[in-house]
């Protein structure tokens, strides 16, 4: 099965509407070759899921720049004013989440499970319509899985069965982001045959990737 | 003293909170100049949240690597000895209790421990990013900041912002002296000898208990 396609091919699978998770952490680690050719494409109404709103000129903040995002789950938005600035005009509707929260909810999304136990946000507002459940009397709210119609993420170097190695501090969102879309695409900076990353640095298996955007390399 | 010289001190007396072998979590501003004064022969880890351990300083110009910033998106280095993570195994170590100490900044913060540093209705609301996380997560919490704004008191009776977290504070660092949040209340542990008792009270809104054996600040 080939799993290797060209960025704009890997692209046409988001449509309008679609919740799109993407890795990345203000911009390191952001799959930016994906996230200009969306620009350039159009999609609208999309609902983001993603650390943060990046900035205005870089990863996943152009599309919100563009007008293409409806919805955001973010835990940062504070490094691109245009964020903000359709929050306040209510343009784009914004769901702010504890970064271990967010993380949390995608990784259990991707493991199976129904729910987790937090201390984060107990007696502030993130607080506000949750569950609290005391265990050996700790107080814990009730957290649930997040899943997406898609996940974009990059792979320093990714093999044509979709096995990746990451570098630097580049995992971030993108290990666990891999694990619950129903489609999932990596944008390859480097492509490789299989059998050229060692198995032993292989952190995301390539199980989970339906797709690899490669677009030649930098 | 002038703001810069009010923040290095503030950074040089939370350093000597820290003890060797530690993991610790630095805000980002004032709370990132700590890691300035750390003693060469003491070995502390820097956690850096967006996903390492080992968190270096900051990289001379054109040594610049796109995959290695820091929480704050800002270019960093590496130590020998760091480690590269997720953000879920990151957020596991800091709300696992395996952060030893966090340092943040506070809009405001009160008698109970109680912390406010991450919006401001209506005017600016970045997001929390991970420090709802530090705060509940890491073995001791410990604010950095400028005893007041501009004057105003940041010290309170009871935060009026949205908190952070509640009751998770352990330290509180300004120029003015280093305050213990207890079960009593704040207690005025060390005081900067620049200025008086009823100086530091009359910028605290909060009650400020004064111990027999309170000591000069240690900076």
């Amino acid at each position: 099965m080939n799993k290797v396609v060209t960025i704009d091919e890997a692209v046409s699978h988001i449509k309008d509407g679609m919740t799109v998770m993407v890795g990345g952490f203000l911009s390191c680690g952001t799959p930016h070759k994906l996230m200009d050719a969306l620009v350039k494409n159009g999609v609208k109404n999309l609902t983001i899921i993603c650390n943060d709103s990046g900035y205005p000129e870089s990863g996943v903040g152009k599309l919100i720049v563009n007008r293409q995002v409806k919805t955001l789950y973010a835990s940062h938005i504070g490094t691109n004013s245009e964020t903000g600035r359709q929050m306040n005009s209510k343009e784009l509707e914004v769901h702010l989440i504890p970064q271990g929260t967010l993380a949390e909810r995608i990784r259990i999304a991707g493991a199976g499970l129904g729910g987790f136990l937090t201390p984060t946000g107990v007696g502030t507002i993130v607080e506000e319509g949750k569950q609290k459940i005391e265990i050996d009397g700790k107080v814990y709210l009730l957290e649930l899985p997040l899943k997406a119609d898609a996940a974009l993420i990059l792979g320093h170097k990714v093999d044509k069965k979709g096995n990746i190695a990451y570098r630097g501090a580049t995992r971030n969102f993108n290990t666990i982001m891999a694990t619950a879309a129903d489609l999932v695409i990596v944008e390859a900076e480097n492509l490789v045959e299989v059998g050229e990353i060692d198995q032993n640095d292989v952190v995301t298996p390539g199980l989970f990737i339906d797709y690899i955007a490669f677009g030649g390399e930098n | 003293m002038d703001r810069s010289e009010i923040k290095s001190l503030i950074a040089r007396r939370v350093a000597k909170e820290l003890k060797d072998g530690d993991v610790i979590n630095l805000g980002i501003g004032l709370p990132t100049m700590v890691a300035n004064y750390i003693p060469h022969d003491m070995d502390i880890t820097f956690h850096s949240e967006n996903g390492f351990i080992g968190l270096g300083s900051v990289p001379e110009s054109g040594m610049e690597d796109k995959d290695i910033v820091n929480a704050g998106g800002q270019f960093a280095t590496v130590k020998k000895g760091g480690v590269f993570f997720d953000s879920a195994v990151s957020f596991g170590i800091i709300r696992g209790g395996h952060v030893d100490a966090t340092v943040l900044g506070a809009l405001q913060v009160d008698q109970e421990g109680n912390l406010a540093n991450w919006m401001i209705p209506g005017k600016i609301v970045p997001g929390m990013g991970g420090a709802m996380d530090l705060v509940v997560g890491a073995k001791k919490v410990i604010v950095a900041m400028e005893h007041t704004a501009k004057g105003s008191p940041k010290i309170l009776k009871k935060c009026s912002l949205p908190l952070t977290a509640a009751r998770e504070v352990d330290l509180i660092v300004t120029e003015m002296g280093v305050i213990e949040v207890t079960k009593e209340g704040l207690v005025l542990k060390e005081i900067n000898p620049e200025f008086t008792i009823d100086e530091i009270k009359s910028v605290t809104e909060a009650e400020l208990i004064i111990p027999e054996d309170l000591k000069e600040m240690e900076i």
